[in-house]
């Protein structure tokens, strides 16, 4: 049944127009990916309003080509000028650079690219079959299952997401609050507007995506003094069939690489931690844990293929769920709003065509993709020469044009502004962005479903624990929840462990 | 550092009570179907204003000479900011166009002191180009000025 659905996926994503399309998004996409302040996030927000007039299958098909040729593109910056472009691509530059300085900035590419392939595919061909059995399980879920997945999102960005998980859950209310602002559509009042019209409307995430990401991010690099000092790339038909002679050998290491981010990855902000978990392993297990760090391949590969791994599983909770993995998958999960798609389970049913295209076209993105940038590094990296005192006007102006073409109001452009001074300043302080998208995207979503669930219940919490699968949920996210003050505990309780035999 | 985090934390403390009282206002218990408009938003501003009172008592006894930005790095932060600031002013009355056009032949000369034929090339082809694309190709409609105007869009 999975395959004859595939089948006819593939006849929608491979058309002439499609694959355009997908040429389009991921030269696009690796451009964005390659350029500082312009990640996959706010280069899939800015392009959205383009597929306003599209078909939702080419659309997203836009859309998630833009998102591989971002994943791709953060290799080039990291191994060529060790500026990662995405903080997953922070792992790569541990050995890729080093390469890139020793000559063989050909060979780290080619494996850069191809382990990113590689862990892809292994998580397509995840989705592939448990997508559609994930989206029949959650069929049967009612509002208080739905709150308590949203729960256990919000939960592992505090207790897996590293950093201070106060500042992560400062981060989620406020992007619940913003959600909250303007008319409540449940008992048609106003919340929070203080007798502005403007606030009526409410945030629009897409513009805070592009303010926080975007124009945020522009002006932590602008701070940092932009100079970038490139390595040539030393790519050519023999670099690539060599390496790829070579990394058979890393087996072992793509598996565990893939098997870690798909694992990581459908879980919200996964992908980052993946790809540095996948490296340590790497390094744990080879025979010459001393070379990391000094330029070994294996280095390169460990990380890129957890990121890009996990990078696809998280569209995995995005189609079945209607719950998006990252801030990436949020932006694409509310184009499908405003497409006319309603998010969740029943788009299997009610629109396969939609569905099985969009995982037929993750085949033929990426191997398009990969493709693609094999054989035009060179020019994505010339980018990079671009001065910046063009490319940082550039960027801000397409960050308004992106804002404005949503709602075409100009308060969207303000707004984007300070969301840019907001993000500037979080992003110093180590409050994490991708929580505050995330709450922002699914604060009307997750108000219903508790309002509903109270309904259901009279107003009762324990709706929440005693049903079956709602409260397994709950318990994982209340596990998690508690993670940061339990670690610190767990660890001072082994530490005393282990000492006292030292005392006796 | 901890100026910037206690500040960032005050702030966040005080958006919390404006949630909290708005939330009251418009009450906060059981309505005739369900839970009222503010029941969701008075807990998350309560969640708030714990969260950040508490961040802001750890930043108070942690102290770091780090400081938040240096003179020196902050200098291009605001050169980036005020003059993009002035183009979204400059919008409402010129149009998007005209504004980004000036914004970057402003920014392309004050800051990396390019060439004029540089200046001319990127701040008038990048905005026709932008036209070309977005009211052309694909009808989003940008807010237009005078200029376009006078050109017949």
């Amino acid at each position: 049944m999975g395959v004859e659905n595939l089948l006819h996926g593939f006849q929608i994503a491979v058309t002439p127009f499609n694959l355009l399309v997908a040429v389009f998004g991921i030269t696009l996409g690796t451009i964005i990916g390659v350029l500082p302040g312009l990640g996959g996030a706010n280069g899939v927000a800015i392009l959205l309003p383009l597929t306003f007039t599209m078909p939702p299958t080419s659309a997203i098909i836009l859309l998630t080509s833009l998102y591989w040729g971002a994943l791709f593109g953060g290799a080039i910056t990291s191994v060529l000028f060790n500026i990662p472009g995405e903080p997953w691509s922070v792992a790569t530059t541990f050995d890729g650079y080093p390469l890139a300085r020793q000559g063989q900035g050909g060979q780290a590419l080619t494996a850069a690219f191809s382990s990113s392939f590689v862990g892809a595919l292994f998580s397509i061909v995840l989705i592939t079959f448990f997508a559609p059995l994930l989206a029949e399980i959650a069929l049967r879920f009612g509002p208080p299952e739905f709150f308590a997945i949203q729960l256990l999102t919000f939960s592992s960005f505090i207790g897996l997401g590293g950093g201070d998980p106060l500042k992560s859950l400062v981060s989620i209310v406020l992007g619940f609050i913003l959600a909250a602002v303007g008319l409540d559509i449940v008992t048609g009042q106003l919340r929070m507007t203080f007798g502005f019209v403007d606030l009526m409307k409410g945030f629009d995430f897409i513009v805070a995506v592009i303010g926080l990401f975007g124009v945020g991010e522009i002006l932590l690099s602008v701070e940092e003094g932009l100079s970038f000092k490139g390595i040539s790339t030393g790519m050519n038909l023999r670099v690539v069939l060599d390496t790829w002679k070579t990394l058979p050998r890393y087996a072992r290491t793509f598996v565990r690489g893939a098997f870690i981010g798909f694992w990581m990855g459908f879980k919200p902000g996964g992908a980052t931690p993946a790809s540095f978990m996948s490296y340590a392993f790497a390094k744990r297990f080879s025979k010459h844990p001393e070379r990391f760090g000094k330029g070994e391949l294996e280095g390169v590969v460990a990380p890129e293929t957890a990121a890009h791994a996990a990078g696809v599983a998280a569209m995995l909770p995005m189609i079945t769920l209607g719950i998006p993995g990252s801030p990436t998958a949020a932006v694409m999960l509310g184009g499908l709003i405003i497409w006319g798609l309603q998010p969740g389970p029943l788009l299997f049913t009610e629109k396969p065509d939609f569905v099985w295209g969009l995982i037929a076209s993750m085949y033929t993105g990426n191997i398009i993709g990969v493709l693609m940038v094999l054989a035009f590094v060179p020019f994505f990296a010339a980018i990079l020469r671009i001065p910046f005192a063009i490319l940082t006007p550039l960027i801000v102006v397409v960050c308004a044009i992106g804002s404005y073409a949503v709602h075409n109001s100009m308060i969207d452009i303000w707004y984007m502004l300070i969301f840019g001074v907001v993000g500037y300043v979080f992003k110093k302080l180590d409050y994490p962005l991708a929580p505050l998208v995330l709450a922002l995207v699914l604060g009307d979503l997750a108000e219903n479903a508790l309002r509903q669930s109270l309904i259901m219940s009279q107003g009762s919490l324990a709706i929440f624990v005693s049903r079956p699968i709602a409260g397994v949920i709950t318990a994982a996210a209340i596990f998690f929840f508690v993670l940061p003050v339990l670690t610190p505990w767990w660890r001072r309780l082994r530490g005393t462990a282990v000492a006292a035999p030292h005392r006796s | 550092m901890r100026a910037a985090d206690l500040a960032t934390a005050s702030i966040l403390v005080l958006l919390g009570c404006v949630v909290v009282l708005d939330s009251l206002r418009i009450g906060i218990g059981w309505g005739t179907d369900g839970p009222r408009s503010g029941f969701f938003p008075f807990w998350l501003g309560v969640i708030l204003i714990l969260a950040a009172a508490i961040i802001g008592l750890q930043a108070w006894h942690r102290s770091t000479d780090r400081p938040f930005v240096t003179r020196e790095q902050f200098r291009p932060v605001l050169k980036v900011l005020w003059p993009a600031t002035l183009m979204v002013i400059l919008i409402k009355p010129l149009g998007l166009y005209l504004a980004s056009a000036l914004y970057m032949a402003f920014y392309m000369r004050w800051v990396g002191r390019h060439g004029w034929l540089a200046l001319v090339l990127c701040a008038v082809g990048i905005p026709v180009l932008t036209f070309v694309v977005f009211e052309m190709w694909f009808l989003v409609p940008m807010p237009k000025g005078p200029l376009e105007a006078w050109l017949g869009y």
